[in-house]
């Protein structure tokens, strides 16, 4: 019975292969969006995972400079005799890779190369083993130190012994002791050992991992996004599937199949079908994501200096998880269906009812849900605070608005019918009116992608314009050099000092503002600065007072952070206290910032020699200058014009938002696919509906006319709702979730020429997705439209 | 005894309370008799159909088939005596438009496990349809659809055949040749059959009939 009852369920297919192709291709696609977004993710975090692992990162505790520089040997030593249980890190850049030096013998378990054949003896005695990926390998300068492939290494990281990475990198000090997390009792406190190093407790999660999450976060909830786009379409073929097998199925329960073998089947049948479109997916997902990836690699060591490896590996959890979301999202779009099939009483009329035609009841219900949910988005928007209520609120307001759109398209219809004047548009008007519910997944779809298009595109260009301003303030010296000790430093400054209009010197130091870890910069008094720099609020001549050491100026970060104002103390030293004079918008910076003046600088960190400089000059010396530095013994690439730094500024920022801007696109043609296979499978179903009016007088040329008007209209209806609910998703992006995600709020822009494009492709995507029907339609036979009276059929 | 009714009592729902549809009707039926069942629009004849067929349930009184007590099986027992010991042939012939002619003529025989392919051949012949089995549904004219339905409930060899109507969407000429060849098919297999019909003209060819009128035998 079994064999006989799945081969009559799925002989509908058969029948019915645009159906068929509509649901494995809306699966699949929406799988792929998914499963690529999550692969984006794995192999990003797998890459964080094993650069933690490497150093220890996150599990143990870390000794380190106060002052940020390097710890002496004599003190590591010192700290040994005292029983200290600590382990030496160093790391530095060698050709172009990471190379990172451990002690094998002192560090915790866990930490270092993971070969398996690791010979301990050949990676502590003569010129040392170096383990690493392949790729990073080749990227080091020729070494005498052996070259072992340790494929769980970091992207972009090469481990080897201290004393090798020492040599090799020629240094004489370790950047930190990693402290074992058994220590002896009893043992000297750090302060009278090294009283110039501070320990710092173990941070849950890697530190790379916590600044990227939001990043993540963003992939996850546009990946989320396209998979809801893509349940819609999946939603929309298995709703009607169910619809035009009703008869059949209560034929069959009428000739004997028990109906909770029916169900059985029927849930089978849909497994392998999500099997299939989630292998598929999978696939699709796979490709997404290994071309999206060294894009997103970019972005991650351009904004957070993350490394990531460029290719992907195919891990089992993901593309498990990749199937178990396809079906998940089956049966998240078929559940309903199926338990509407449980609970069908087997004499329930057989008939077609109007697919997806909502009764009032489920009207009512999907307006009071949308309701609510827009609801809790006001709610959300007035008293949420966070990450999560950020994206709680985008949720909320993007699935109450599509569940909205039918209720306000119909009452909109309803309007325009009762203002229709003559038969043909009172019948358009109604029969639009009654197409509604058929397509209303797919114009859900459209909702949800054109608010999302102009939601994040508004983002992007409100960044981008926001950026560029912010660069040209900051980026004002015409040159950046960077010297190699401070005793170079000071010789270049004063070889620049009469050749230059300005020397700018910068430096940074990590330090702690209100408990916060924050950057201390320095700021010479010079005019470049009042010329450039402009302040979210700032007091009277702030440049000035700065100059005067009455005052320090805090970044929007800290500012929000701490919860600082202008004239608020900020406590910068034991007996160093001072009001924020301005706060200044600091985008793509993760961290607080405080800048204080050189003098207060030095006196804060007297240690601390600038090796860097911005130097204002008249653009034409530029190459002059240029030249005399390299004379002076500075390398070229020490030498940095300011349009390179823009130009390398604005291509991180592309590439920032390239996986948005593909993600975004690949969404809208979700939603486009949808309105054509709505629209291609409400076709079977019209001829009941367009044949009377057909034999009333009316040319199949001219029905078919009037379809492709009626989707380019309820297209753009739906795309005049998009646009306060896209805007509004800018908003929340904006001002919520970037908000809590990186501190600084952006100023919103508008673009109106773009949003007036984006709404003329949604015209002309429905009207192509409504011209295959309509052609099929006016090549009807008249038969088949006679057929609709005649018994036969 | 093939079918034995006793004081079977229906009632539905309606806007103003219980609507009662059946009011204590008993019946009998022999094996390879063959029955029909008149009455006005209302009066009961297809819920007295549903209700030996297992497609509904009685309010009250007993309905035995084939020694099993219908009134008392459970939602799989009602499916496996609709598979193995009755077949029901529809007014709207109700055939699966994706499945050709002959596989909707198996399809039946194949649920309970009878299939015969020469059995089935032999009943697409007999009523003329050899020459559409590998057509479909929508293929055929009314009269093709309904021979078709017949073909599929005699290919599983029931024991009481319910006939609800099966003429009532055909012309005149065409549904007597449908009877006709039901009737002979019917007699053949020595199965009991249970027709519903408006037509005194069907009724007098039936072995034995009886009258419905408000929810009582007449």
């Amino acid at each position: 019975m079994t064999r006989t009852v799945l081969r009559a369920l799925l002989s509908h297919w058969r029948r019915a292969p645009l159906q068929l192709f509509t649901l494995i291709a809306g699966l699949a696609l929406a799988t792929g969006l998914w499963s690529g977004v999550q692969a984006i993710n794995a192999e990003a975090r797998a890459s964080y995972d094993a650069a933690a692992a490497t150093l220890g990162e996150g599990r143990y505790a870390r000794i380190v400079a106060t002052a940020g520089g390097e710890i002496a040997l004599a003190d590591y030593v010192a700290l040994r005799r005292a029983s200290w249980q600590v382990s030496p890190v160093v790391q530095g850049r060698l050709g172009g890779a990471k190379l990172v030096g451990i002690e094998p013998l002192t560090a915790p378990g866990g930490i270092g190369p993971a070969a398996e054949d690791a010979d301990i003896a050949a990676f502590l005695t003569g010129a040392g083993q170096v383990f690493g990926r392949a790729e990073a390998l080749e990227a080091l300068p020729g070494i005498d130190a052996e070259k072992v492939v340790a494929p769980d290494t970091a992207p972009g990281t090469v481990v080897t012994d201290v004393s090798v990475a020492l040599r090799l990198l020629d240094r004489a000090g370790f950047d930190a002791l990693i402290v074992a997390p058994e220590q002896p009792l009893g043992r000297p406190a750090l302060e009278e050992i090294a009283p110039d190093l501070a320990l710092r407790p173990p941070q849950a999660g890697s530190e790379v991992g916590r600044l990227t999450d939001s990043f993540h976060l963003n992939l996850t909830a546009f990946g989320l996004l396209c998979f809801a786009v893509g349940i819609f379409i999946v939603h929309g073929a298995v709703g009607l599937a169910f619809e035009q097998r009703r008869p059949v199925l209560r034929t069959m329960r009428a000739l004997g199949v028990p109906l909770r073998r029916l169900v059985a089947l029927m849930m089978a049948e849909l497994l392998g079908f999500a099997l299939i479109a989630g292998t598929l997916g999978v696939g699709l997902g796979w490709l997404l994501a290994a071309q999206l990836l060294p894009d997103v690699a970019a972005t991650l060591r351009g904004l957070y200096g993350a490394e990531v490896a460029g290719g992907l590996r195919l891990r089992p959890v993901w593309w498990l998880s990749g199937l178990g979301i396809a079906v998940l999202g089956t049966g998240f779009a078929a559940g309903a269906a199926l338990w509407r099939l449980a609970r069908m009483p087997l004499l329930a009329a057989g008939g077609r009812r109007a697919w997806a035609m909502a009764d009032a009841r489920s009207a009512r219900w999907q307006g009071g849900a949308a309701l609510g949910l827009i609801g809790v988005a006001v709610g959300l928007a007035l008293w949420g605070e966070g990450l999560v209520a950020g994206f709680g609120l985008l949720g909320a307001g993007l699935v109450g608005a599509a569940l909205a759109l039918p209720v306000v398209l119909g009452a909109v219809l309803a309007i325009a019918a009762r203002l229709a004047r003559g038969p043909l548009a009172q019948w358009f008007w109604a029969d639009t009116r009654q197409q509604l519910p058929g397509l209303s997944l797919a114009l859900m779809a459209l909702l949800l992608a054109m608010a999302a298009n102009i939601g994040v595109s508004t983002m992007v260009s409100s960044f981008r314009q926001t950026f560029t301003g912010f660069l040209d303030q900051r980026l004002a010296p015409e040159l950046y050099i960077e010297t190699a000790d401070d005793d170079q430093a000071r010789a270049i400054e004063a070889f620049l000092a009469p050749r230059v209009r300005s020397v700018l010197p910068l430096a940074s130091v990590e330090t702690e503002v209100a408990g916060l870890p924050v950057e201390l910069n320095l700021a010479r008094p010079d005019p470049t600065y009042p010329q450039n720099w402009r302040f979210l609020q700032a007091v009277d001549r702030p440049w000035e007072r700065l100059a005067a050491g009455e005052g320090v100026l805090v970044n929007e970060q800290l500012a929000r952070r701490a919860g600082l104002s202008l004239g608020d103390p900020v406590r910068l030293g034991p007996d160093t206290v001072l009001p924020v004079l301005g706060i200044h918008g600091d985008y793509g910076n993760p961290v607080g910032q405080v800048i204080v003046t050189e003098a207060l600088f030095a006196e804060l960190h007297p240690e601390v020699v600038p090796r860097r400089f911005g130097l204002r000059l008249d653009p034409d010396e530029v190459p002059a200058i240029r030249a005399a530095l390299v004379a002076e013994g500075l390398p070229e690439g020490a030498i940095t014009d300011q349009a390179a730094v823009k130009r390398f500024s604005m291509q991180v920022f592309e590439r920032t938002f390239a996986v948005t801007a593909a993600l975004n696109v690949l969404t809208l043609a979700v939603a486009g696919f949808a309105i054509l296979m709505s629209l291609l499978t409400l076709a079977a179903l019209r001829l009941p509906q367009l044949a009377p009016v057909w034999a009333l007088g009316l040319t199949r040329r001219r029905l078919a006319a009037l379809e492709v008007v009626r989707a380019v209209l309820l297209a753009a209806l739906t795309a005049l709702m998009a646009l306060p609910l896209g805007l509004a998703l800018a908003w929340v992006l904006l001002s919520v979730v970037n908000v809590a995600a990186f501190g600084w709020r952006l100023p919103m822009f508008l673009f109106p020429w773009d949003y007036a494009r984006l709404g003329l492709f949604a015209l002309v995507a429905a009207g192509l997705a409504a011209l295959w029907p309509a052609i099929r339609l006016a090549r009807t036979p008249p038969a088949a439209l006679l057929g609709v009276f005649a018994n036969e059929r | 005894m093939l079918l034995r009714l006793r004081d079977l009592h229906k009632s539905f729902t309606g806007a103003e309370g219980p609507v009662p549809v059946l009011r204590g009707v008993d019946l009998d039926l022999e094996a390879g008799e063959s029955l029909a069942l008149t009455g006005e629009s209302g009066s009961g004849k297809s819920t007295l159909l549903h209700l030996v067929g297992g497609l509904d349930r009685p309010d009250a009184g007993c309905i035995a088939l084939d020694g099993a007590r219908v009134e008392a099986l459970d939602d799989s027992g009602c499916a496996a005596l609709r598979r193995g010991t009755v077949g029901v042939v529809f007014q709207q012939f109700n055939l699966i438009p994706s499945l050709s002619v002959g596989d909707n003529i198996a399809f039946q025989a194949r649920l309970a496990g009878r299939h015969d392919a020469r059995r089935a051949m032999m009943l697409a012949e007999r009523l003329g349809l050899a020459p559409h089995l590998s057509k479909y549904p929508e293929q055929l004219s009314g009269g093709q659809q309904q021979r078709t339905a017949i073909a599929r409930t005699l290919a599983a060899r029931p024991r009481l055949v319910l006939a609800d109507e099966p003429t009532g969407n055909l012309d005149e000429t065409t549904a007597e040749a449908v009877l006709g060849a039901m009737l002979e098919l019917v007699s053949e297999t020595g199965a009991a059959l249970l027709m519903v019909t408006h037509s005194e003209r069907h009724a007098a060819r039936m072995g034995r009939r009886l009258h419905l009128h408000a929810g009582r035998i007449a």
